[in-house]
């Protein structure tokens, strides 16, 4: 079978992704928004990464 | 600074990530051909961005980020200039000869071009110079560790003295990159390159984002900073008109041509990437798809500092150069913090009696200000990623070279595959037992020049002139060398005391910054090799052009039109890169 870097990294950034967006929908709103200037970045950035995550691993099976 | 337990469970994943993949790589590990060329089964795309990876150590993210809040959006000189065009010139040209020649390592081919001697020299200065570039790096991140104080907490929590903080940084980064190659090999340090890649960018667009939203986008830095920042090309015709303090001549000699061919093309930590392809096709797309990505790198890795300097407060903006430093206004205290004389421990000042700021920390302080607790350890992660892209690169070329171009030409010379594949692993924990020496001693070498670059002008005439020789090609390098010290030892940057910034012999030259001089080192030096090893080469033996065959270009069947679609040929992949480049050249004029 041939190793395919796509997987370990499509796994490490749903995880990563996931993290992030439910400390974006779980922690204190207010907080997180003053720091980054008014953005929830955790929640915004932690949906990129998850979709990321998602298109790594889909080209992973595509190509198996 | 505290890290919420988020932040330590993002570092620690990808702790486990890197070492998963070390331990998945090793499986695959069983031939020296695996362990030091990674079998020579790398996709292109995968390479490409192990190519850019690679390069990525304390120097990029930290000092392009530095330089932005230094020298403004010029730095962008290092890609556009310093970077793509010889990158696109490794992969159209010279990448037929690396790959085709079936060398193991740069240094290999060239005793197979020239002869043992050369390759001799090339080698050991190789090894020396990655051994102290790893140390850097290192030093590099373990400071940055302790400035942050992110492992405060946790230390006084354990009842630990807080100096043991910078040896607890290189000690953890040094045992997981050596974890990692020694199980892995190069396949290791590529495969997680990759990986270290995509989370660097992960960690980075969005304080750039961010810190863009904050100063009003690029209009909003253009009317903070004013033209002498926001513009690569304006006042370059003379070193007193622009930030860099260079001219355009130095600059596209000295950094254009010179000191960037020198490292993109003849380094081996980073043609080895490309050596370790799967095909002669992939493997000069490697840099190609490594320069398309690499010349948006200014905006991730520069942008940050000239953000964090547009955001520090305004009574330091000195430079009388430009006239808009009244119009500085962010009312908080600035992100750049002073620099701090340790010795005195106050602020140091410059020759002008005002603070010197320490830019190191514009684009780590930029970074602790915005990103809340979640956010903050991935840009942590990324920080470290980048760090560990940096050391591997250096690691895993200095045990190739070690292994084939030292141990295998001067100490062993008919020993068993498996034997050189042990003396790779040992070589792996030797060279970061190596770095970590020069990480305590780097202090005092911060800023060793690459007197590495010279060797161009051998690689240069190895590939493209048949006539010459080994005892040109050797006699240029020693040549080269010297004529690098000694202009170093008869010039100092303007403001700077004889010693190690030059000037060591007598000062007859100052150059307006020291940039200026290093640019005008690499254009003498390189100078010296080419015109010797043409004189010593005339001189001596012509070379068998039996024995030339796929070394040299006139000697050589040319790499035929690839089969296949002609848009993803080298030649017109490198024809994009270098419009693309072009046009970024003209939009920030």
């Amino acid at each position: 079978m041939r190793f395919d870097i796509r997987l370990p990294i499509g796994l490490l950034f749903l995880i990563i992704g996931l993290l992030l967006t439910g400390l974006g929908l779980t922690g204190d709103p207010a907080r997180l928004r003053t720091q980054a200037l008014g953005v929830n970045i955790d929640l915004v950035w932690g949906v990129v990464l998850t979709l990321f995550g998602l298109v790594m691993l889909a080209l992973t099976r595509a190509t198996d | 600074m505290g890290l919420g337990t988020i932040d330590w469970a993002i570092l620690a994943l990808y702790l486990l990530f890197v070492l998963a993949i070390g331990w998945v790589s090793a499986r695959r590990t069983k031939s020296g051909e695996d362990f030091f060329l990674a079998g020579r089964s790398i996709p292109a795309w995968v390479a490409g961005l192990a190519f850019i990876s690679a390069n990525l150590g304390a120097q990029e993210v930290i000092g392009m980020g530095a330089s932005g809040a230094k020298y403004g959006i010029a730095t962008a000189h290092f890609y556009w200039i310093g970077a793509i065009p010889a990158m696109v010139f490794v992969g159209v040209f010279m990448m037929p000869f690396y790959y085709g020649s079936k060398a193991r390592s740069a240094p290999e081919y060239l005793r197979m071009r020239f002869d043992e001697k050369t390759r001799g020299f090339n080698a050991f200065t190789f090894a020396v110079m990655t051994v102290f570039s790893s140390g850097i790096s290192m030093y590099a991140m373990a400071r940055l560790i302790q400035t942050l104080h992110v492992f405060d907490q946790p230390f006084q929590h354990l009842g630990l003295p807080q100096s043991w903080i910078f040896h607890f940084a290189i000690g953890v980064s040094a045992l997981v990159v050596l974890v990692y190659i020694y199980m892995g090999g190069l396949r290791g340090a590529i495969y997680n390159e990759v990986l270290q890649f995509f989370l660097i960018v992960a960690g980075f667009a969005p304080l750039v984002w961010l810190g863009l939203r904050q100063v009003g986008g690029w209009e909003g830095l253009k009317t903070t900073l004013g033209p002498s920042y926001t513009h690569v090309w304006a006042g370059m015709a003379h070193p007193a008109t622009n930030r860099l303090g260079v001219d355009a001549f130095g600059l596209v000699m000295g950094l254009g041509f010179v000191l960037s061919f020198g490292y993109w093309c003849t380094d081996f930590l980073i043609v080895q990437r490309a050596m370790a392809a799967d095909s002669m096709l992939s493997a000069r797309r490697t840099p190609l798809i490594a320069a398309a990505i690499k010349m948006f790198f200014p905006f991730l890795v520069i942008l940050p500092g000239l953000i964090a300097f547009a955001l520090t407060s305004a009574p330091m903006k000195s430079p009388p150069s430009h006239g808009v430093a009244a119009a500085h206004a962010p009312a908080e205290q600035g992100v750049i913090p002073f620099k701090i004389d340790s010795a005195s421990g106050q602020p140091a000042l410059d020759s002008r009696g005002q603070p010197v700021l320490d830019y190191d920390l514009a684009t780590p302080n930029l970074l602790l200000r915005y990103f809340p607790t979640g956010m903050l350890g991935l840009g942590l992660t990324a920080l470290l990623a980048s760090f560990m892209s940096g050391m591997a690169g250096n690691v895993t070329a200095f045990n190739t070279v070690w292994t084939y171009d030292i141990y295998q030409a001067y100490i062993r010379r008919e020993a068993s595959d498996a034997h050189y594949l042990q003396v790779g692993r040992l070589a792996t924990a030797g060279g970061i037992a190596l770095s970590i020496a020069a990480a305590y001693l780097a202090s005092r070498f911060n800023n060793i020049m690459d007197l590495i670059q010279l060797v161009f002008a051998t690689f240069l005439l190895g590939m493209f002139w048949k006539r010459a020789t080994g005892h040109g090609a050797f006699t240029g390098l020693v040549c080269g060398t010297l004529a690098a010290a000694l202009h170093h030892g008869l010039t100092l940057p303007d403001g700077s005391l004889a010693g190690v910034k030059g000037g060591w012999i007598a000062v007859s030259h100052v150059y307006p910054s020291e940039m200026a001089q290093n640019f005008w080192t690499a254009i003498w030096s390189w100078s010296a090799c080419f015109v010797v090893t043409i004189a010593v080469s005339l001189a001596t033996r012509a070379p068998d052009p039996a024995r030339l065959t796929g070394l040299v270009y006139s000697l050589t069947p040319k790499v035929g039109a690839e089969a296949g679609r002609w848009w993803f040929s080298p030649l017109f992949l490198g024809a994009v890169v270098l419009t693309g480049t072009l046009m970024l050249n003209i939009i920030f004029r």
